[in-house]
């Protein structure tokens, strides 16, 4: 373990240790005082309860003025094991038996510390307590500690009245019973204790040192690491880097605000790109415009010059016709570029969607035959002319069978073109730009799309669990994205996932299957309603209803490519997403999509892996 | 002796050069061809010329300056201005620089055809003031000027500013003279926008050369004059009053009346 006192986890280890040990030790010092203490007590107790034993049992001797006998008693307690010292003390300080025999006869210094006790006054005490009458003292400050209690004889009418006449009945204290006990086994276990007690405390830090550390590393490091290491890599230009931290404390707050962080950053990026993509195509455009429309002009003259001189050669006609409408989409396109530097709208006409259909099929015929596709054309020959500009349709039209053309490779498939008038009511058509909740709440979700558009973001419960649902918001369509499993059949709860409201209605039942029936509150257009039950597609939007059906025409391109997949298909409208690699640039479905959403048109897609993919196209007939 | 001829051809390159003096002879004309300016200011000099066709990028004198050369030497020639930079921006100045009409490249044979067709008119209605005679048809060579308070755009299309935000917009009696006979007018549809010097009208002529007129304002268009598509003599009767084309909500007028001729400077 490396020790680097910047870490914000050494230094909580650091701080957690030292708090501990300092709880710990002064934990310790109490507890070993304290039974020291008790300890000693007991001791001084049982020395107590000792002496008064021996004062006892040799009163009768004394009365009998039988000194052997209590020589006898005393050297014989003396013997007992912690016992240092037992001697008998007479009023003048005369020690008059002892175990230690060559202090016998020898006077006591009153200020001895075993007399001090009651001495100290001029007046000696004659009463004194247990407390009073202990002291603890060391012979030798090497030698263990030693617990001394004296015990005070006192005169007695028997001690005055005996036959040995020793004493008088004026005295008080006849003597003085003094015990000594060795300390040595209390401070062995006070020192053993002390010695446990700092074992532990140390046991107690490591411990809590390694699962600091070790929780420190896993609340701590390895977030902040994940966030340093993400800084890094959004500081080198990474910017689709995403920690994804599934915790949900601050540091989760923290990585989630900074995946936040680098996903609007990214997004300006996008922006940015997308933007100074568009200025320097603006200005290329520009530049380029001249150079181009110059040596245009002798093809588009000279063509059209010949055209008018060979009026009666209906083959070169032909020919030259193609020659003189496609330079004149070469200029338009020209035009388109430089109007594009100006930013300007679509220019609408009159577009017979046959026709433009036939000149892409002109222009990629060739590459048809190279790859050896087969194309399959059926028209409606009573189609409507559509409003809107020809060029831009066309330039859809021909990018998706450039796309169709490039699924299928050279694997000799078919590429079917379709065109028909359709009537089509206000149902799977119209799309909800704007929906809210009873409360107001916006429930529109920019972030999840359904086939390209905004979905409108509910919170559903089952009866497993609850999550997050997302609706088709196009009206009558049903490709709703579920968050979460339903069994078949089952009432989904639906809320405002802003605030938490109902937004089921208290008395509609659906008229199908008569379960419960959300609203959505369309501004300004009235109300959605639409069936709860799981699988149940009634929907009812009376405004749009109002309005009636109106006639589209719908081209449907479909080929027998390699089919897009399931995940790439909810991507393909997306700016910058392509499958294509480094061929494509990734902004030709997206344009395609702006295209059409232009001319208020629909466009929408349906692929099987390996069997083919098929665009739909609707385009009303007309529109304000 | 000064020599007459109908068409001067002004482009640095050759090809485009040829393909124009193709067609202007194929249609009837005389014409002469230039590489330059320079060039061609000598041979204004020699030759008297109905119609000037011009390049606006040009090594050393460009179009504009041309228009300018003409104008300080009070040369009336009619110029049609032409460029492969066919911006809107380009288009404008060119009419306010005393271009009679402004042709975007590339072009076609009717295109070029039909604005040669009405410059050559152009030119002899404003120089010559008399009843001629063009291709076996007569022509009425008056015309009546914009009304003073009337902003035009060259001799194409006029606007009448009515307040900051909306004015009428129409064409010029010139533009009209030079047609000729108006057998078709397409118009645009309300709501939509036309920018200043972009095509706002088409008109086909009885010899089907079909004709635009270019928006002397950015807009949108909120009215058409449904009595002209009723009755189409009335453009002729009464083109700047009754005759208006299209009420227009202005993005920019202000702005956009510094780019085209007042018309009291006309009188």
């Amino acid at each position: 373990m490396n020790l680097n006192f910047d870490k914000i986890g050494t230094k909580l280890i650091l701080i957690v240790s030292i708090t501990i040990a300092l709880i710990l030790s002064l934990f310790a010092y109490f507890s070993v005082k304290y039974q020291t203490q008790n300890l000693i007590s007991e001791v001084e107790r049982h020395a107590n309860q000792l002496s008064e034993t021996i004062r006892h049992s040799t009163r009768f001797d004394m009365l009998a003025n039988r000194r052997e006998h209590v020589h006898n008693i005393i050297n014989r307690i003396g013997d007992e094991e912690g016992i240092t010292n037992l001697r008998i003390l007479n009023k003048e300080g005369e020690i008059i038996y002892s175990i230690h025999q060559a202090e016998i006869g020898h006077m006591v210094d009153k200020n001895a510390e075993s007399c001090y006790a009651c001495h100290t006054e001029n007046q000696p005490l004659q009463k004194l307590t247990i407390k009073e009458r202990t002291r603890i003292f060391r012979i030798h400050p090497d030698s263990s500690r030693i617990l001394g209690i004296i015990n005070p004889i006192y005169n007695e009418t028997s001690c005055y009245e005996a036959n040995c006449h020793a004493h008088f009945k004026e005295q008080t204290v006849l003597g003085v019973l003094d015990i000594s006990v060795s300390l040595a086994e209390v401070d062995e276990l006070a020192a053993n204790n002390k010695n446990s007690m700092i074992f532990f405390t140390l046991i107690s830090i490591a411990i809590i040192a390694i699962i600091l550390r070790a929780a420190v590393a896993k609340l701590i490091r390895k977030p902040v690491g994940n966030l340093v290491k993400a800084t890094n890599k959004v500081a080198k230009g990474n910017l689709n880097h995403r920690i994804d931290s599934p915790r949900k404390d601050e540091l989760g707050m923290l990585a989630s605000s900074f995946d936040n962080m680098t996903k609007k950053l990214s997004e300006m990026r996008v922006q940015l790109v997308q933007s100074d993509k568009l200025a320097s195509m603006g200005k290329l455009a520009a530049g380029v415009a001249h150079e181009i429309n110059n040596p245009l002009t002798g093809v588009l003259t000279y063509s059209s010059f010949l055209l008018k001189r060979v009026k009666d050669n209906p083959e070169m006609k032909e020919d030259l016709e193609v020659i003189v409408r496609e330079t004149k989409r070469s200029r338009d396109i020209v035009k388109g570029l430089l109007d594009f530097a100006r930013q300007s709208t679509p220019r609408k006409g009159k577009i017979n969607i046959n026709e433009v259909i036939d000149n892409v099929v002109a222009i990629v015929a060739n590459q048809l035959k190279i790859n050896h596709i087969k194309l399959n054309k059926d028209y409606d020959h009573n189609l409507p002319e559509i409003p809107g500009d020809s060029n831009q349709i066309q330039q859809v039209i021909l990018n998706l069978v450039i796309n169709a053309i490039d699924a299928i490779g050279n694997t000799n498939g078919t590429i079917g073109i379709n065109t028909k008038e359709i009537t089509l009511s206000p149902y799977g058509v119209t799309k909800i730009h704007e929906a809210k909740c009873p409360k107001g709440h916006d429930l529109m979700d920019p972030e999840h799309k359904i086939d390209g558009r905004p979905s409108i973001k509910l919170k559903a419960k089952s009866s497993k669990n609850e999550g997050f649902m997302h609706l088709d918001p196009v009206y009558g369509n049903h490709n709703h994205h579920y968050g979460i499993e339903f069994d078949e059949n089952e009432i989904i709860k639906l809320f405002c996932p802003h605030c938490g409201v109902t937004i089921l209605d208290e008395i509609d039942k659906g008229p199908d299957c008569g379960a419960p029936v959300y609203n959505l509150i369309i501004p300004n257009q009235g109300i959605l309603k639409g069936c709860t039950k799981f699988g149940c597609g009634w929907q009812k939007w009376d405004f749009i209803d109002k309005t009636g059906d109106s006639k589209y025409v719908e081209i449907v391109i479909t080929d027998s490519g390699c089919g897009i997949n399931k995940k790439d298909l909810e991507k393909i409208f997306d700016p910058f997403f392509s499958t294509k690699g480094q061929k494509g640039t990734g902004l030709g479905l997206s344009v395609i999509w702006g295209i059409i959403d232009n001319h208020k048109g629909k466009i929408g897609v349906v692929s099987e892996i390996d069997k083919g993919t098929s665009f739909t196209i609707h385009l009303p007939a007309q529109y304000d | 002796m000064i020599k007459e001829k109908n068409i001067l051809i002004i482009d640095d390159e050759e090809v485009i050069l040829n393909a124009i003096k193709k067609v202007v002879i194929y249609e009837g004309f005389t014409c002469d061809t230039s590489f330059s300016v320079s060039e061609s200011l000598e041979k204004i000099q020699e030759t008297r010329y109905g119609l000037i066709i011009c390049d606006i990028m040009m090594p050393k004198i460009d179009g504009f300056e041309f228009l300018n050369i003409l104008k300080k030497r009070k040369l009336s020639t009619p110029v049609v201005i032409t460029t492969g930079f066919s911006t809107l921006e380009n288009a404008v100045k060119a009419l306010y620089e005393g271009a009679i009409g402004f042709i975007p490249k590339p072009f076609s044979v009717e295109e070029l055809t039909s604005m040669i067709k009405r410059g050559i008119i152009y030119g002899k209605i404003y120089n010559e003031k008399r009843t001629c005679y063009l291709h076996e048809k007569k022509i009425s060579l008056d015309f009546i000027p914009c009304p003073p308070k009337y902003y035009r755009l060259g001799f194409d299309s006029w606007v009448m500013k009515k307040n900051e935000k909306f004015a009428n917009i129409g064409l010029t009696d010139l533009f009209l003279k030079s047609i000729g006979m108006v057998k078709e007018i397409e118009f645009m549809n309300t709501d939509e926008a036309v920018y200043q010097g972009g095509n706002c009208i088409k008109i086909i002529d009885n010899e089907d050369y079909c004709h635009q007129l270019l928006a002397p304002i950015s807009g949108k268009i909120i009215d058409i004059n449904e009595k002209i598509i009723i009755n189409k003599s009335l453009l002729e009767k009464d083109p700047y009053f009754n005759g208006w084309i299209y009420k227009i909500i202005a993005t920019d007028l202000d702005n956009e009346l510094n780019n085209l001729t007042p018309c009291s400077s006309d009188i």
